[in-house]
C-alpha cells in the first residue's frame, strides 16, 4: 500500500504542486490520479519514487517512508513508465527491458531469459528482441516500457500518462492488455492521466485533483459518476456521466426473451411480433426480419450476456432498427433478445441506484 | 593543360626519387614525424577535453568555460599562437609546438562533447534516473553512448584541424611533412612542394577514414539508425 500523508509539494520558485494531500493506493489495486492539466499529478507520481522530494508530509510505502530509502535502491524495486516510454535507443530492446535486471547483478542469461518471458507477457513477438527502439512503432515501444517497468517484478508500478502519445486504437488496446495484466499480476498500480474516460476504465479507485495540487475526491468509478462530491467533479466529468455510469450496470439481471428468434429458412410463418431475430444453423444471429416487410434482412448488434455493461446492450440497441439488442454467449450464440421495454427497465432500476 | 603535366613531373620526380624515401629526411621518417606530432597533441586534447566536457555537460556546471573555450578558438590565430610559444619556449623541445596545437584543438571536442552529453533527451535521461541508474551510470551507460557521434566528430575535426597546423609547424625549425613544402618553397624546389601536399593531403583522408571507421565500431546502431544491421 502506497500512503500520501499530508503531502506538501512546493518548488524553490513558490509554486505549490501539490498541497495537503492525504491519499491511500491500495495494494494490488489500480489508483488512478486524474485532473486537468497542471493540477499535481505527475508531482504527486514523481514524490513515490523520489524522482522529487516532498516538502512537507510523508509518503509510505507498506509503512516504510520513502525518504527513508536511498532514491537509487527505491527506484529499482518500483516500476516506472513515462509517456514516450524512454527507451534506451542504443540498446536492443531485450536489453531495454533487462535494464533493472542488470542493475540488480543478474547474470546475463537469466536476465535476456526473463526480459524475453516478459516481451510475450506484454504481446510482442519474440523477434523484436533484436530490434533497436526506433524499428518499433509507438505502441510497440509504449508495450516495451511496461515490460521494462516489470522486469524485476517490482509490487509497485508508476505509470504517467503511458497511452497518451499513441493513437485510440492502438490506446484502447493498450489499456485492455493493462488491465489484462493486472488480472494476472496484481501490482500496486499508481496511474497518472489526464483523460477521465481512461480514469474510469482503468482505475479501482479514482483521485480526482483540482488544481492546485488538492484533491476533490478519491472514489470507486462508479460512485464518482453517480455521487460527485462537488462542481468541479461534476464539470471535470463531463455531460455524459449518465450514459457512461451504464458501463458499471450489469447485463446479468436483464430479462431477455427466447421466443422471437426464427431458424434461417424457416421464417416466413406469421407471427404477432414486429420484429423476429434469423439464427443460423451454429445458433449465431443473422439478422432481423420485420413483420411488415418480410424477406428484407435488417442489422442488428450484439452484447455479451452478463459480462458486458448495460451500455453495450443499449449500444447494441441503437445499432438496429428494432431497438432490440441480441444477448450472446461465448461462442457468438444467441441466448435471447432483450427487448426496449427489458432494456427501459433495466435503465429505471440503474437510474435508482 | 600544362600546370598538369608539371604537376605530375613534380610528383615523378619526388616520389621517384629513391633518396627521398630513406633517412632522416625522407618520406617514411617525416610521415612519422607528422603523425607523432597530431597523435601526441590530440591525445593530450582529448584526455583534456572529453573529461571536461563530459562533467559540464551532465552536471551543467561550469558551462561558462565551454562558452570561453569555444569564443577563445574563434579568435586565436593558428599561426600567431605558434610563433608566440616557440619565442616563448624556444624550439629545443617539441614542446611549444604541441602546447598550442593541444589549446586549438581542445575547443571543439570540448563544445561537442558538451552539447552532445547536454542535448540528450530529458525523458531519456529521466527514464534512466527513474528505473534506478545512479548519476555516473546514467552518463556512463546511457548518455555517453547516445552522445558519441557528436563526442566524436569533435574529436575529428579537432584531428583534421591538428594535421593542418602541424603542417605550418614546419616553420619552426620542426619536421614532419611541412618541412617539404616550406623548405620546398625555400629552395625553389616545387617537386617537394607538390609531393609534401600530396602526402598532407592523402593523411587528412586516412584521418578521416579512421574516424569514419570509429564511428562505425562504436556507435551503436540503434543511435545512427543504421537498420540493415543484425
Ligand atoms: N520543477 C518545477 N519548478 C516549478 N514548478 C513546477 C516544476 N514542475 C512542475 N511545476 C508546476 O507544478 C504544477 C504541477 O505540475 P505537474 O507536472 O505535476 O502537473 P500535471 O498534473 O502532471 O500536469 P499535466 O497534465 O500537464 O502533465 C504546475 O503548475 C507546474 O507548472
Ligand atoms: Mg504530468
Amino acid at each position: 500500500m502506497i500512503t500520501f500523508d499530508a503531502v506538501t509539494k512546493r518548488f524553490p520558485d513558490g509554486t505549490v504542486a501539490v498541497d495537503d494531500l492525504t491519499l491511500e493506493a491500495p495494494t494490488g489495486e489500480i489508483t488512478v490520479l486524474v485532473g486537468p492539466s497542471g493540477c499535481g499529478k505527475t508531482t504527486s507520481l514523481r514524490m513515490i519514487n523520489r524522482m522529487i522530494d516532498a516538502s512537507e508530509g510523508k509518503i509510505l510505502l507498506d509503512g516504510v517512508p520513502v525518504q527513508s530509502i536511498a532514491p537509487p535502491t527505491l527506484r529499482r524495486g518500483i516500476g516506472y513508465v513515462i509517456q514516450q516510454a524512454g527507451l534506451f535507443p542504443h540498446r536492443k530492446i531485450v536489453d531495454n527491458i533487462a535494464t533493472v535486471p542488470y542493475l540488480l547483478g543478474w547474470d546475463r542469461k537469466r536476465a535476456r531469459g526473463r526480459a524475453m518471458e516478459l516481451l510475450e507477457r506484454v504481446g510482442l513477438d519474440a523477434a523484436l528482441a533484436g530490434r533497436y527502439p526506433f524499428q518499433l512503432s509507438g505502441g510497440q515501444q509504449q508495450r516495451v516500457g511496461v515490460a521494462r517497468a516489470l522486469a524485476a517484478d517490482p509490487p509497485v508500478l508508476l505509470m504517467d500518462e503511458p497511452f497518451s502519445a499513441v493513437d485510440p486504437v492502438v490506446r484502447t488496446t493498450l489499456q485492455e492488455e493493462l488491465l489484462r495484466l493486472q488480472s494476472e499480476l496484481n501490482k500496486t498500480i499508481v496511474f497518472v492521466t489526464h483523460d477521465i474516460d481512461e480514469a474510469i476504465k482503468l482505475g479501482d479507485k479514482v483521485a480526482v485533483l483540482r488544481v492546485g495540487g488538492r484533491l476533490a475526491q478519491l472514489a470507486a468509478p462508479k460512485t464518482l459518476l453517480s455521487e460527485p462530491s462537488d462542481d468541479f467533479v461534476r464539470e471535470f466529468l463531463g455531460h455524459d456521466r449518465g450514459i457512461r455510469r451504464l458501463q458499471f450496470v450489469s447485463t446479468e439481471g436483464l430479462r431477455l426473451r427466447t421466443d422471437l428468434t426464427v431458424r434461417q429458412g424457416g421464417e416466413g410463418g406469421s407471427s404477432e411480433e414486429p420484429w423476429l431475430l434469423v439464427v443460423d444453423e451454429q445458433g449465431g444471429p443473422v439478422g432481423w426480419i420485420a413483420g411488415a416487410r418480410p424477406g428484407e434482412l435488417e442489422p442488428f448488434g450484439t452484447f455479451l450476456y452478463g459480462r458486458d455493461s448495460m451500455r453495450s446492450a443499449l449500444d447494441a440497441a441503437l445499432l438496429s432498427p428494432s431497438g432490440c439488442s441480441v444477448a450472446v454467449d461465448d461462442e457468438g450464440k444467441v441466448v435471447g433478445v432483450a427487448t426496449r421495454e427489458a432494456l427501459d427497465e433495466a435503465l429505471a432500476e440503474a437510474a435508482d441506484g | 593543360m600544362n600546370w598538369l603535366i608539371s604537376f605530375f613531373a613534380w610528383m615523378g620526380e619526388f616520389f621517384g626519387n629513391g633518396e627521398n624515401w630513406s633517412g632522416p629526411g625522407g618520406i617514411p621518417m617525416r610521415l612519422l614525424e607528422h603523425l607523432e606530432f597530431s597523435a601526441l597533441a590530440l591525445l593530450l586534447a582529448v584526455l583534456v577535453a572529453v573529461p571536461l566536457g563530459l562533467v559540464i555537460g551532465h552536471t551543467g556546471r561550469g558551462e561558462v568555460l565551454v562558452v570561453i573555450s569555444a569564443n577563445l578558438a574563434r579568435a586565436l590565430p593558428t599561426l600567431g599562437l605558434l610563433v608566440m610559444f616557440v619565442l616563448l619556449l624556444g624550439t629545443a623541445s617539441i614542446w611549444p609546438v604541441i602546447i598550442p596545437l593541444v589549446l586549438l584543438s581542445v575547443p571543439p571536442i570540448l563544445v561537442n562533447t558538451f552539447e552532445g552529453i547536454k542535448g540528450v533527451d530529458p525523458d531519456l535521461r529521466d527514464a534512466a534516473y527513474g528505473m534506478g541508474l545512479r548519476g555516473g551510470q546514467v552518463l556512463g551507460r546511457v548518455l555517453v553512448p547516445v552522445a558519441l557521434p557528436l563526442i566524436l566528430l569533435g574529436c575529428r575535426l579537432s584531428a583534421i584541424q591538428v594535421v593542418a597546423t602541424t603542417t605550418v609547424a614546419a616553420y619552426t625549425g620542426l619536421g614532419g611533412l611541412g618541412r617539404y613544402v616550406i623548405d620546398g618553397f625555400a629552395t625553389k624546389d616545387y617537386a617537394g612542394v607538390v609531393g609534401g601536399s600530396v602526402l598532407i593531403v592523402l593523411f587528412a583522408l586516412v584521418v578521416q577514414l579512421l574516424f569514419t571507421l570509429a564511428q562505425r565500431v562504436t556507435v551503436s546502431p540503434g543511435v545512427s539508425r543504421r537498420v540493415n544491421v543484425r
